[in-house]
């Protein structure tokens, strides 16, 4: 057991941490590039060529083949810099670790590269308006037809569709089948004709979500990834990524929310212990994630596979994301509602987003209860 | 960054548990907790033997030569196993106040302790001196009738103080605490799996129903965030002194709170049989609320955390 960096790892996050502060820019504001695509874009590309992007992909498909712990350092002092996002995240976090695991030689040739450089964006063609927590009632069609399929149907809650050359999606080959079975997961070029992305506004006044629509789209036969009607297997690996991957991003982020709390909390110079008490929870809570996170990285180190006690970590995080903003509203007080005052308010209502996207708490703990505590499942 | 036990860590576990599991099955556990005396005295020679009682105590000096986070392990196992006698006293309470022939004569297993804690102390009827702010003093006074019957408090009768060497470290109780409340949440959110994967109502197991079965996947997730918190104190006891106080802090409040959580759904889950006296956890129950109580209740220990990050 040693619960700080090794030499190595030392010297790495000493690399990283001079080359961010060297190189973010001070233009691109942190979080959703929706506004300046190109900036966000040339930034990707800064990542990419230093070797940032992909840095625990095999080196034959472009990857750094660096340990786990160095995507974790990584992640943790970008979000600790407040580095913009990578605008890859899908491509990097999703479709290579998918196209790593089921494509052929001639999509891993044709694909990976191009999401390391930021060269294609990639976004997430999964829910649909009648398949949300439910994914398995997908109903977008894909229909064979000499050489191709031709996709009709609707998707929603895709991020990155706007700005996206590519989607992962997953379409119903076989009109007959239910369920998970008859899925096959397709690889989409949103230029083709037929694709048409419109922006969903949320709660915050913001569009990081569109709606896809297909319409009688034509995908070539070799952009199956996996075989036809088994994308349900395939879309457990890019789940899967998805949400093992994460944590340490979330953590980053929050432990940066938690600073900014604290900072408030002295600048404001909160007595009541009330307060002060709830302030301590937010940041034991931090830790007691943070940590857990490198119990997950250890059995993954180990074993290959994330360990199980880090199935809860997005979970809690949500809601330690949630009560945090809130709190942070209530040190400002009746001022919180003054919309151009603070960040907080923005964060505060995104919030309430994070338990409901990459798994509503309510499925993740389902998954918690069927497949670590082996509780019988409630479907 | 290696956040995983070593072989060793591991197999120090497994012995534990199946000694303790072998010794102090629930129904013995049971039958301790209602005798007069509380506890075995027997069983002090057999953890001494096992080298229990000097684990951090160097070999030299007749220890095992361990660290914390060994002594954190055993810790979780004793909790878990809901074990009765003053281990916690002697060894998180009042091995680091003595000097170092007394702390010999510990891990030989010749003397117990405890400590005076808000006026407290205890096992004050199973030990034998008595670490005190103003010094040792002899474990005379009385035994008070106490919820959670498998560790009593005592209140010391008034007298002549001997010079100690150290004072309670109250990071190294802290820590020794959320070790404990780790195993006790771990052994009741077991009981209640088994008990909703077995237990059935309207023709199916009550697992399949989510309000049974989401307040268990949030049981999982908080116990295993407090064994998280537990193990950095233990670990920054021997590597970190300077966040040790803070990690203690932190972990007992967090781990106090996820065990009484834990028991108190265990109960829920349990329905009716987890109310009884007959069901052991009761027992369990009791000692989440003595851990969470001792030393401040964890609205304190976050006050303390609150001054380290904002003052």
């Amino acid at each position: 057991m040693r619960l700080t960096d090794t030499p190595e790892e030392a010297a790495f996050r000493a690399e990283v941490r001079a080359w961010l502060a060297a190189n973010i820019p001070t233009e691109l504001a942190r979080g959703h590039p929706r506004e300046d695509v190109e900036a966000a874009r040339a930034w990707s590309r800064k990542l990419g060529e230093a070797g940032y992007a992909g840095l625990t992909w095999p080196e034959e498909f472009g990857g750094g083949g660096a340990p786990y712990s160095h995507q974790a350092i990584f992640l943790e002092e970008a979000a600790r810099a407040g580095a913009p996002q990578h605008l890859g995240v899908i491509g990097l976090g999703m479709a290579g670790p998918t196209i790593i695991a089921h494509g052929s030689d001639e999509q891993k040739g044709r694909y990976l590269s191009r999401i390391l450089s930021a060269e294609e964006i990639w976004c997430q063609g999964f829910s649909e308006p009648g398949a949300g927590s439910d994914l398995a009632s997908v109903r977008t069609r894909a229909d064979r037809r000499d050489g191709h399929f031709v996709v009709n149907g609707q998707k929603v809650w895709s991020s990155f569709a706007h700005i996206a050359d590519w989607c992962l999606l997953i379409t119903r080959s076989d009109s007959e089948s239910q369920l998970h079975s008859g899925l096959t997961y397709l690889l989409v070029d949103m230029h083709a004709p037929g694709v048409e992305v419109r922006p969903l506004r949320q709660i915050t006044g913001e569009a990081e979500f569109n709606e896809i629509f297909f319409t009688d789209v034509q995908v070539p036969v070799e952009n199956v990834i996996g075989d036809v009607g088994q994308g349900w297997s395939v879309a457990m690996t890019t789940l899967l990524h998805e949400r093992g991957t994460l944590g340490f991003a979330l953590t980053g982020a929050l432990e940066n929310a938690v600073q900014k709390l604290i900072a408030l909390a002295r600048e404001r110079g909160v007595r009541d212990p009330g307060l002060r008490e709830r302030i301590a929870r937010e940041w034991i809570e931090l830790q007691a994630l943070k940590l857990t996170n490198y119990r997950s990285l250890a059995t993954l180190v180990q074993t290959g596979i994330p360990g199980p006690e880090g199935s809860g970590a997005k979970l809690w995080w949500s809601e330690a994301n949630q009560r945090l903003t809130k709190l942070a509203l209530e040190l400002l007080g009746p001022e919180a509602q003054l919309a151009g005052e603070s960040e907080w308010q923005h964060l505060q209502l995104r919030s309430r987003g994070n338990t409901i996207e990459a798994g509503t708490s309510e499925i993740l703990r389902n998954i918690v209860a069927e497949r670590v505590l082996g509780l019988p499942r409630s479907r | 960054m290696d956040f995983a036990f070593t072989p060793d860590q591991q197999e120090l576990r497994d012995a534990a548990r199946s000694f303790l599991a072998e010794r102090y099955p629930a129904e013995r556990v049971a039958e301790l907790a209602e005798s007069d005396a509380g506890w075995d005295p027997g069983s002090w020679r057999e953890l001494a033997e096992l080298g229990w009682l000097g684990v951090t105590i160097s070999e030299e000096r007749g220890g095992a030569g361990l660290g914390s986070v060994e002594q954190a392990i055993l810790f979780e196992e004793l909790g878990r196993a809901l074990y009765p006698g003053p281990y916690f006293s002697t060894v998180a309470l009042a091995l680091p106040a003595l000097g170092p022939e007394e702390q010999a004569r510990v891990a030989a297993g010749e003397a117990r302790w405890s400590a005076e804690v808000d006026g407290l102390v205890p096992d004050l009827a199973l030990v034998e001196r008595v670490v005190t702010d103003q010094g040792a003093a002899p474990a005379e006074g009385e035994t008070l009738e106490t919820t959670d019957s498998t560790r009593r408090l005592g209140r010391l009768a008034p007298g002549a103080r001997d010079p100690l060497p150290g004072s309670v470290d109250r990071a190294r109780a802290f820590t020794a605490l959320a070790a404990e409340a780790v195993g006790i949440a771990g052994r009741v959110l077991e009981w209640a799996i088994e008990h909703a994967r077995t237990r059935e109502q309207f023709g199916r197991p009550i697992g399949v129903y989510q309000a049974i079965s989401h307040p268990l996947a949030d049981t999982y997730v908080e116990a295993e965030l407090a064994r998280s918190l537990a193990y950095w104190a233990a670990w920054s006891l021997d590597e970190d002194a300077a966040q040790a106080p803070v990690a203690a802090a932190a972990a007992k409040s967090f781990a106090a709170e996820a065990a009484v959580a834990a028991c108190e759904r265990s109960i829920q889950v349990h329905g009716g049989i987890g109310f009884t006296w007959e069901h052991p956890l009761h027992r369990y129950y009791k000692r989440a609320q003595w851990i969470e109580s001792f030393g401040g209740f964890p609205a304190a220990q976050r006050a303390e955390v609150a001054a380290a990050l904002l003052d």
